[in-house]
């Protein structure tokens, strides 16, 4: 019965292992159908980003409370972790709390300490339910999460309170097994959060516990295999990208604008010919249109999104009503990019399926609101830039389909024949020269 | 008053300490004409020896590149560069954010390196060099006034408190808006925004930044770029305020409080 439980448990383990692998390999090739980018400078400062905006999540703390709660749960989250091994190791050997002897009182502290963290996460992830849900903040009943978006961040709370409920169970009912001298259930000492739930199953048999205690601990550790492979399809996600995300942030001064090189040699070939070289391939296309002409940080953007909505908070379009939301531009490429990814695995290689994340995904109208005032960069907590991805669509918007509005066409010829983005002369451009007292 | 161009200090062999890039609002709108006027009047006053292009400015192409015609940003930036090269120019000061940024920021990795400053921060230094002093109980002194931070000055490179410090310099009350800072609200004006209308929407970025510096009850809303002095003098006269709230910018306000 034991060696029969203990192969559940390492097919399990091993099938939650494997699918979770497999769906980050193809996450990783949805990534990188992105253009290259060499992002390989500056490691210092990129590794400085990751402490600071990171693992410190400075830009959460605009918002001290909010943010002190999210660290409660993100430290939750991997410090608890240190007793998903024991776990794990637990139901590969067949043994129960293996580190109890190697650890001895050490091992009472600990778990103390992670049942402070467990009830500190799953009071939070109430809150944060609470919050999202009854509060009616902007950003949480905007339409960008209708359907599933809303469904998701509801199930990843829940999930996270059912997981540290089952964490707790688990260790009240062990310390009544401890109490009965069952079999197995070495002394621990008290555990002082799950002692308050002992008297819930006060009285019980000793068997009863024992399966109390198993179901919980099975349930728990299926459960935390279970949410592994749920990540890769969730806005959850981000707890594993921010960390690239934020090493591979832009370093330059964000108002700085990707130059095209391509365009700039047109231009200089145009002006001085005799530069030209006699074999120069014309660039395929300009700006992007599909998720294939964007950057793979672009791409890696919509994969760390995790719909937070501060974009869109501070987004000067959105705030006047206009359709324009830029955590709406990051979830249409990430389903975009899923949709490449599944059209890719389903015949191999990319078959055109006569869509493009131009007009299917976001529209024209959207890209036309942006004032391109970085407020969205700003304000992301995970180095997310939607004003990168407007700006390359807005590109292919004019360059490839000459699509503007006509007040931009004539400044465009104003600039081109007047210098300036008005109609007004050249000549005319000191006039003001005169007029000084 | 006389202002030289780059091609008349030349022509008398002399060479500017730096290049005023005074942008086509600052060339061509009345309004931000007052702006380049007074920034003149300011240098000239305290003997910085400065140049323009004249003629041979043009449009650094901000509005067009933003705008998705890397084309047409590539054309202007090929011609400025000819152009500022030619003179061999050195360092830059500008009224306009939106030049300051692109020749500060997208001119290098086309060939044009440049010392850039915006006009705030050289303001500052003048006033901590003891160049501008500022004349008793000038007309600012005990007034209320907010700073409307400008994209991209603010977010883009960073500069917030030169134009704070230059205030602060006239005495002035300065009292921020909700939204300040890294959390400062667009004009609206950015983007090539500016040069078509909006669309479709609730309300008008600069009627609702307006109306947050207009909460402020300050007598005066500093700008430090001419689109959001447009944009947030359209939204104060939108509000019929414009007879107890004047839109200034900061170089207007110095060259007012100057000795």
């Amino acid at each position: 019965m034991q060696y029969l439980q203990q192969a559940l448990f390492v097919l399990m383990a091993i099938a939650a292992i494997y699918l979770f692998a497999k769906k980050v390999g193809e996450i990783r090739r949805n990534i990188f159908l992105g253009k290259s980018l060499d992002l390989s400078d500056n490691t210092a400062i990129r590794w400085k980003n990751v402490l600071l905006l990171a693992m410190g999540q400075k830009k959460m703390f605009k918002n001290i409370p909010v943010a002190l709660m999210h660290f409660i749960i993100y430290a939750g989250f991997i410090i608890i972790n240190i007793e998903v091994l024991e776990i794990v190791l637990d139901g590969i050997l067949g043994t129960h709390r293996l580190f109890l002897p190697l650890l001895g009182k050490v091992y009472n502290w600990l778990i103390n300490i992670f049942e402070i963290l467990a009830l500190g996460v799953l009071v939070v992830c109430v809150i944060f339910l609470a919050r999202r849900n009854w509060l009616k903040l902007k950003r949480f009943i905007s339409k960008d999460l209708n359907g599933w978006p809303k469904t998701d961040a509801n199930f990843i709370l829940i999930t996270e309170i059912i997981l540290m409920s089952l964490f707790l169970v688990m260790n009240a009912t062990d310390q009544l097994l401890q109490q009965n001298g069952a079999a197995h259930y070495s002394s621990t000492g008290a555990f002082f959060v799950s002692s308050l739930l002992m008297p819930l199953f006060e009285g019980l048999s000793t068997s009863t516990l024992m399966g109390i205690e198993r179901t919980a601990w099975w349930i728990h550790i299926g459960g935390i295999f279970a949410f592994l492979n749920y990540l890769p399809y969730s806005k959850h996600l981000h707890i594993a990208l921010a960390f690239p995300n934020a090493y591979y942030a832009k370093l330059d001064s964000i108002g700085k604008m990707k130059n095209m090189p391509e365009v700039q040699n047109e231009v200089l070939y145009a002006m001085q010919p005799e530069l030209a070289p006699a074999n120069a391939a014309p660039p395929s296309s300009f700006g992007a249109k599909d998720v294939f002409d964007l950057s793979w940080k672009n791409l890696l953007d919509a994969y760390s999104c995790t719909e937070c909505g501060r974009c869109t908070d501070e987004c000067p379009a959105n705030i006047t009503g206009k359709l324009l939301s830029p955590r709406k531009i990051m979830m249409a490429t990430r389903d975009r990019l899923e949709e490449v990814g599944k059209n890719i695995n389903q015949n191999q290689s990319f078959i055109q399926d006569n869509k493009s994340l131009l007009h299917d995904y976001i529209s024209v109208e959207e890209l036309r609101a942006c004032t391109t005032c970085n407020a969205c960069v700003e304000a992301c907590p995970v180095s997310i830039s939607p004003l990168d991805i407007i700006v390359e669509l807005r590109r292919s918007l004019i360059m490839e389909e000459s699509n503007a509005p006509q007040e931009w066409n004539s400044t465009f010829s104003n600039i081109e024949n007047n210098f300036a983005p008005w109609k007004f002369s050249p000549d005319d451009r000191d006039n003001w020269v005169s007029e000084m007292a | 008053m006389k202002i030289n161009t780059m091609a008349e200090m030349i022509a008398n062999g002399e060479t500017p300490e730096i290049l005023f890039w005074v942008g086509c609002a600052g060339s061509f709108d009345l309004r931000a004409q007052k702006i380049t006027k007074a920034f003149a009047t300011i240098l000239t006053k305290v003997g910085v020896k400065f140049a323009i292009l004249g003629k041979e400015e043009a449009c650094t192409g901000d509005p067009a590149r933003r705008a998705g015609n890397e084309f047409l940003f590539q054309m202007m930036a090929y011609q400025n560069i000819q152009v500022l090269n030619g003179y061999n120019i050195k360092k830059i000061v500008t009224t306009c954010p939106h030049c300051f940024n692109t020749l500060k920021n997208e001119y290098p990795e086309l060939g044009g390196t440049y010392e850039v400053i915006h006009h705030t921060t050289l303001l500052q230094e003048l006033i901590n060099e003891g160049k501008i002093i500022m004349k008793e109980g000038g007309s600012f002194k005990g007034k209320k006034i907010s700073y409307h931070d400008s994209c991209y000055l603010g977010r883009a490179n960073d500069i917030y408190e030169a134009p704070r410090k230059v205030l602060e310099a006239l005495d002035a009350e300065l009292i921020e808006m909700k939204r300040c800072r890294t959390n400062g609200l667009c004009c609206g004006a950015g983007g090539a925004q500016m040069f078509k209308e909006d669309e479709p929407g609730t309300s008008r970025i600069n009627m609702d930044r307006a109306d947050e510096a207009l909460e402020t009850g300050a007598k005066f809303i500093a700008a430090a770029c001419p689109f959001c002095n447009t944009m947030m003098s359209d939204g104060v006269k939108n509000r019929e305020k414009e007879n107890e709230v004047a839109v200034l910018d900061i170089a207007e306000m110095i060259a007012e409080s100057m000795v």
